[in-house]
């Protein structure tokens, strides 16, 4: 059974990141751009994770679980924002958030 | 164990006494005094415990304990522990008149301020790269909460929410910068580990280069550089005045704690020729390149950031934009890669810290329902509110670096190690975007002072807990621009 | 090395051409009679009632956020839960520190009324 290498894992989380930051900046609902940031934070974890198991060391695989717990909670700092802006102003698009100058 | 468990104490008991917050404000109802004591009382713990192990530096981490080797101890860390338990004791008094005087008191702004601090000491005290970033988020978790504290103004909320939608953006970049790293190093994530293993030269230059570079994109972002500055004026505007004179001053030195830390590990400025002889090339390139990438950095956002303050009509906006092109001096004390430098950034952080806090206080004492914050609506303030002008005139002489004031050894500081390190262009830039922002500093003193206007500036504001910060900031900004060489030496003899 | 999968791509093929004939073969063999009760939602299922652009209230919202925070809280326990043998009693105690701490936001959500969702 040969391993796959090192840079097939890499290529994929590199085009699942840049996937990613292409939607962050090109989308205009804010629950869409925080999937792409969620997007983008799966990505870094695949990486961890391929690295850890070509080196054999397990701190990359310990770093993802903090990856994922700091994502959930950051997910759930986000809803709230979400939440308090729709009470105040009925939208989740991010060009209608304009007060202030973008 | 126990030595261990005493000489990381200031981030424990940070953490510990978050925790513990959280509990006092849910069963006290509807006290707020007694969060705000607690707080207060907390914050004075761990910043004595960080000046009390401030001399333990030196010694080595000890495998296994508590920290397992990921915590760094004293030294320098328990300067910059310091500092954010300065910054938190100064905003906590601040917010509370600020927020009875917005009629928005909650109890909950006061244990933001306790984990803000306890994730930004994690920050300066991280040996690791896994605590780094633990701490960056506790850090930009706390301050994405208090962007949006009042979630019933519809400017808080939607500072809070491009920032969060940013800040987690720039996370992304940092932790896969991380990993490039983790992966260039072969499975390192320890700061020293990879400082000794740059030094070999065994290391994968195209993984480090990418990495390094996404890990300086996602620390621009923290502390509000070019190109990634954008988000920085409308948060610091839209957010409650006393978060943003907390964010842009604490949050920026932990920011930039977490640059020296990496820059201090990744870009060895003395490793011996004889042992890598067949990577020195690539690893003076590497040096050389990260350098003048954050010297670009360095200098664009100086001009930017001055530039952009002299248009603002909003004296909010105004300091924001300052407040980034200070980000782009203290970055030259990273660009020097030097004792010299890393000591500016904390002295320059320090003095910056209180006067920009200090402005903003003075800001938030002035401002009312989220109004009245422009250039215009200062007129007149010198003659009803003598001492209040006074003390915005020297908040606004100091952050112009002019000498008698705590900005101006800082920065001295900061540009004669950028000569020194051989960035006299750096210093050139950073001498010509001092001096457009005189001009903005000045105009509003003129506007206190020396303008008349249709509607000048009639309230007198009283005595408040607002009025100790103030009279703290402008002591210490004093002080530190008096007599400097105390703190300047004994930063140095940290390193 | 790539003939070792050619089971794989030979039953990949088959799923597709399986799969487009079948998609055609009832598009052309198969009988079409629209009724009422065939172009409802769910053909067989209950009649669905009201808009589906509905606001759900915001209790939901909270019940999102706490399952996440609960939910994902756990992956640390896995791991540790693994290797419990081998940390001995330091990973217990680590553990109890941990689940203390989830406690005091469970307490915290508890009295700020995160549960009292009528």
């Amino acid at each position: 059974m040969q391993a796959i290498p090192i840079e097939y894992y890499l290529v994929l989380s590199g085009i699942i990141f840049s996937i990613g930051t292409i939607g962050v900046i090109t989308r205009r609902n804010a629950i869409i751009i925080f999937m792409s940031i969620e997007l983008m934070l799966n990505s870094v974890n695949l990486t961890f994770v391929g690295f850890a198991a070509n080196f054999g060391d397990s701190s990359g695989q310990v770093f993802v679980f903090f990856v994922m717990s700091v994502a959930a909670a950051e997910a759930a700092i986000g809803l709230a924002i979400v939440i308090a802006l729709f009470r105040i102003k009925q939208t989740v698009n991010v060009d209608e958030i304009n007060i202030l100058k973008w | 164990m126990w030595n261990d468990l005493l000489m990381g104490s200031p981030v424990y008991l940070s953490a510990a006494l978050a925790i513990i917050i959280i509990l006092v404000d849910a069963f006290s109802g509807k006290n707020k005094s007694l969060t705000f004591y607690f707080a207060l009382i907390s914050l004075i713990a761990v910043g004595i415990l960080s000046a009390y192990t401030m001399n333990m530096h030196g010694q080595p981490v000890p495998e296994g304990g508590f920290s397992n080797g990921m915590i760094a101890y004293g030294g320098i860390s328990a300067v910059f522990d310091i500092l954010f338990v300065i910054a938190g004791i100064l905003t906590l008094f601040a917010s509370q008149s600020y927020m009875r005087a917005q009629n928005v008191e909650r109890k909950e702004f006061y244990s933001l301020i306790l984990f803000a601090v306890c994730g930004m000491s994690t920050i300066a005290h991280a040996n690791n790269m896994l605590i780094l970033f633990v701490g960056i988020e506790i850090m930009s978790i706390t301050f994405y909460i208090m962007a949006g504290f009042f979630r019933e103004r519809f400017t808080s909320v939607e500072a809070a929410l491009k920032y969060f939608l940013l800040g987690a953006f720039a996370t992304g970049f940092l932790i896969y910068g991380m990993a490039l790293i983790y992966g260039a190093t072969g499975g390192l994530l320890d700061f020293e580990a990879i400082g000794a293993k740059m030094l070999t030269g065994n290391v994968d230059f195209l993984y480090l280069r990418i990495g390094f570079a996404l890990l300086i994109v996602g620390l621009s972002f923290k502390v509000a550089a070019f190109p990634f500055h954008q988000w920085a004026p409308d948060v610091y505007q839209g957010a409650p005045t006393m978060a943003t004179g907390f964010m842009s001053t604490a949050g920026k030195a932990a920011a930039l704690a977490a640059l020296i830390l990496v820059t201090k590990a990744m870009l060895p400025s003395n490793f011996d020729p004889a042992l890598i002889s067949d990577k020195i090339i690539e690893m003076t390139d590497f040096t050389t390149d990260a350098k003048w990438l954050i010297a670009i950095i360095s200098a664009l956002t100086m001009l930017v950031g001055n530039i952009s303050a002299v248009v603002q009509k909003n004296v909010k906006r105004m300091l924001a934009y300052s407040s980034v092109a200070h980000a782009g001096y203290l970055l030259m004390g990273i660009v020097s890669n030097s004792i010299n430098g890393w000591s500016g950034i904390v002295f320059y952080s320090m003095a910056y810290m209180f006067m920009q806090i200090g402005a903003f206080v003075v800001v938030g004492i002035i401002e009312k329902n989220d109004g009245r914050m422009d250039l215009k609506d200062y007129t007149g303030l010198s003659k009803t509110n003598p001492m209040l002008a006074a003390i915005m005139g020297i908040f606004m002489f100091s952050l112009a670096g002019i000498p008698p004031f705590g900005g101006f050894p800082g920065k001295y500081m900061l540009f004669i190690a950028a000569i020194e390190s051989g960035f006299t262009w750096l210093t050139i830039v950073a001498v010509i975007s001092t001096i457009i922002s005189i001009y903005f500093y000045i105009g509003l003193i003129v506007y206190m002072y020396f303008k008349d206007s249709e509607t000048p500036m009639t309230e007198k504001f009283g005595f408040s807990k607002a009025t100790l910060t103030l009279v703290i900031s402008t002591i210490f900004v004093i002080l530190l621009g008096i007599f400097p060489t105390y703190l300047i030496d004994l930063v140095k003899g940290l390193f | 090395m790539l003939v070792d999968y050619l089971p794989v791509f030979i039953m990949i093929a088959l799923g597709a051409i399986v799969g487009v004939a079948f998609l055609f073969g009832s598009e052309y063999l198969g009988a079409r009679r629209s009724t009422k009760v065939k172009q409802s939602t769910y053909e067989s299922g209950m009649i669905p009632r009201g808009t589906a652009r509905n606001r759900f209230t915001i209790k939901f919202y909270m019940v999102a956020v706490s399952f996440l925070i609960f939910d994902i809280e756990v992956v640390f326990m896995y791991p540790w839960a693994v290797q419990l043998r081998e940390i001995g009693f330091t990973a217990f105690w680590a553990m109890l520190v941990f689940i203390v701490i989830l406690f005091v936001g469970y307490f915290y959500e508890l009295k700020k009324g995160g549960f009292e969702w009528d």
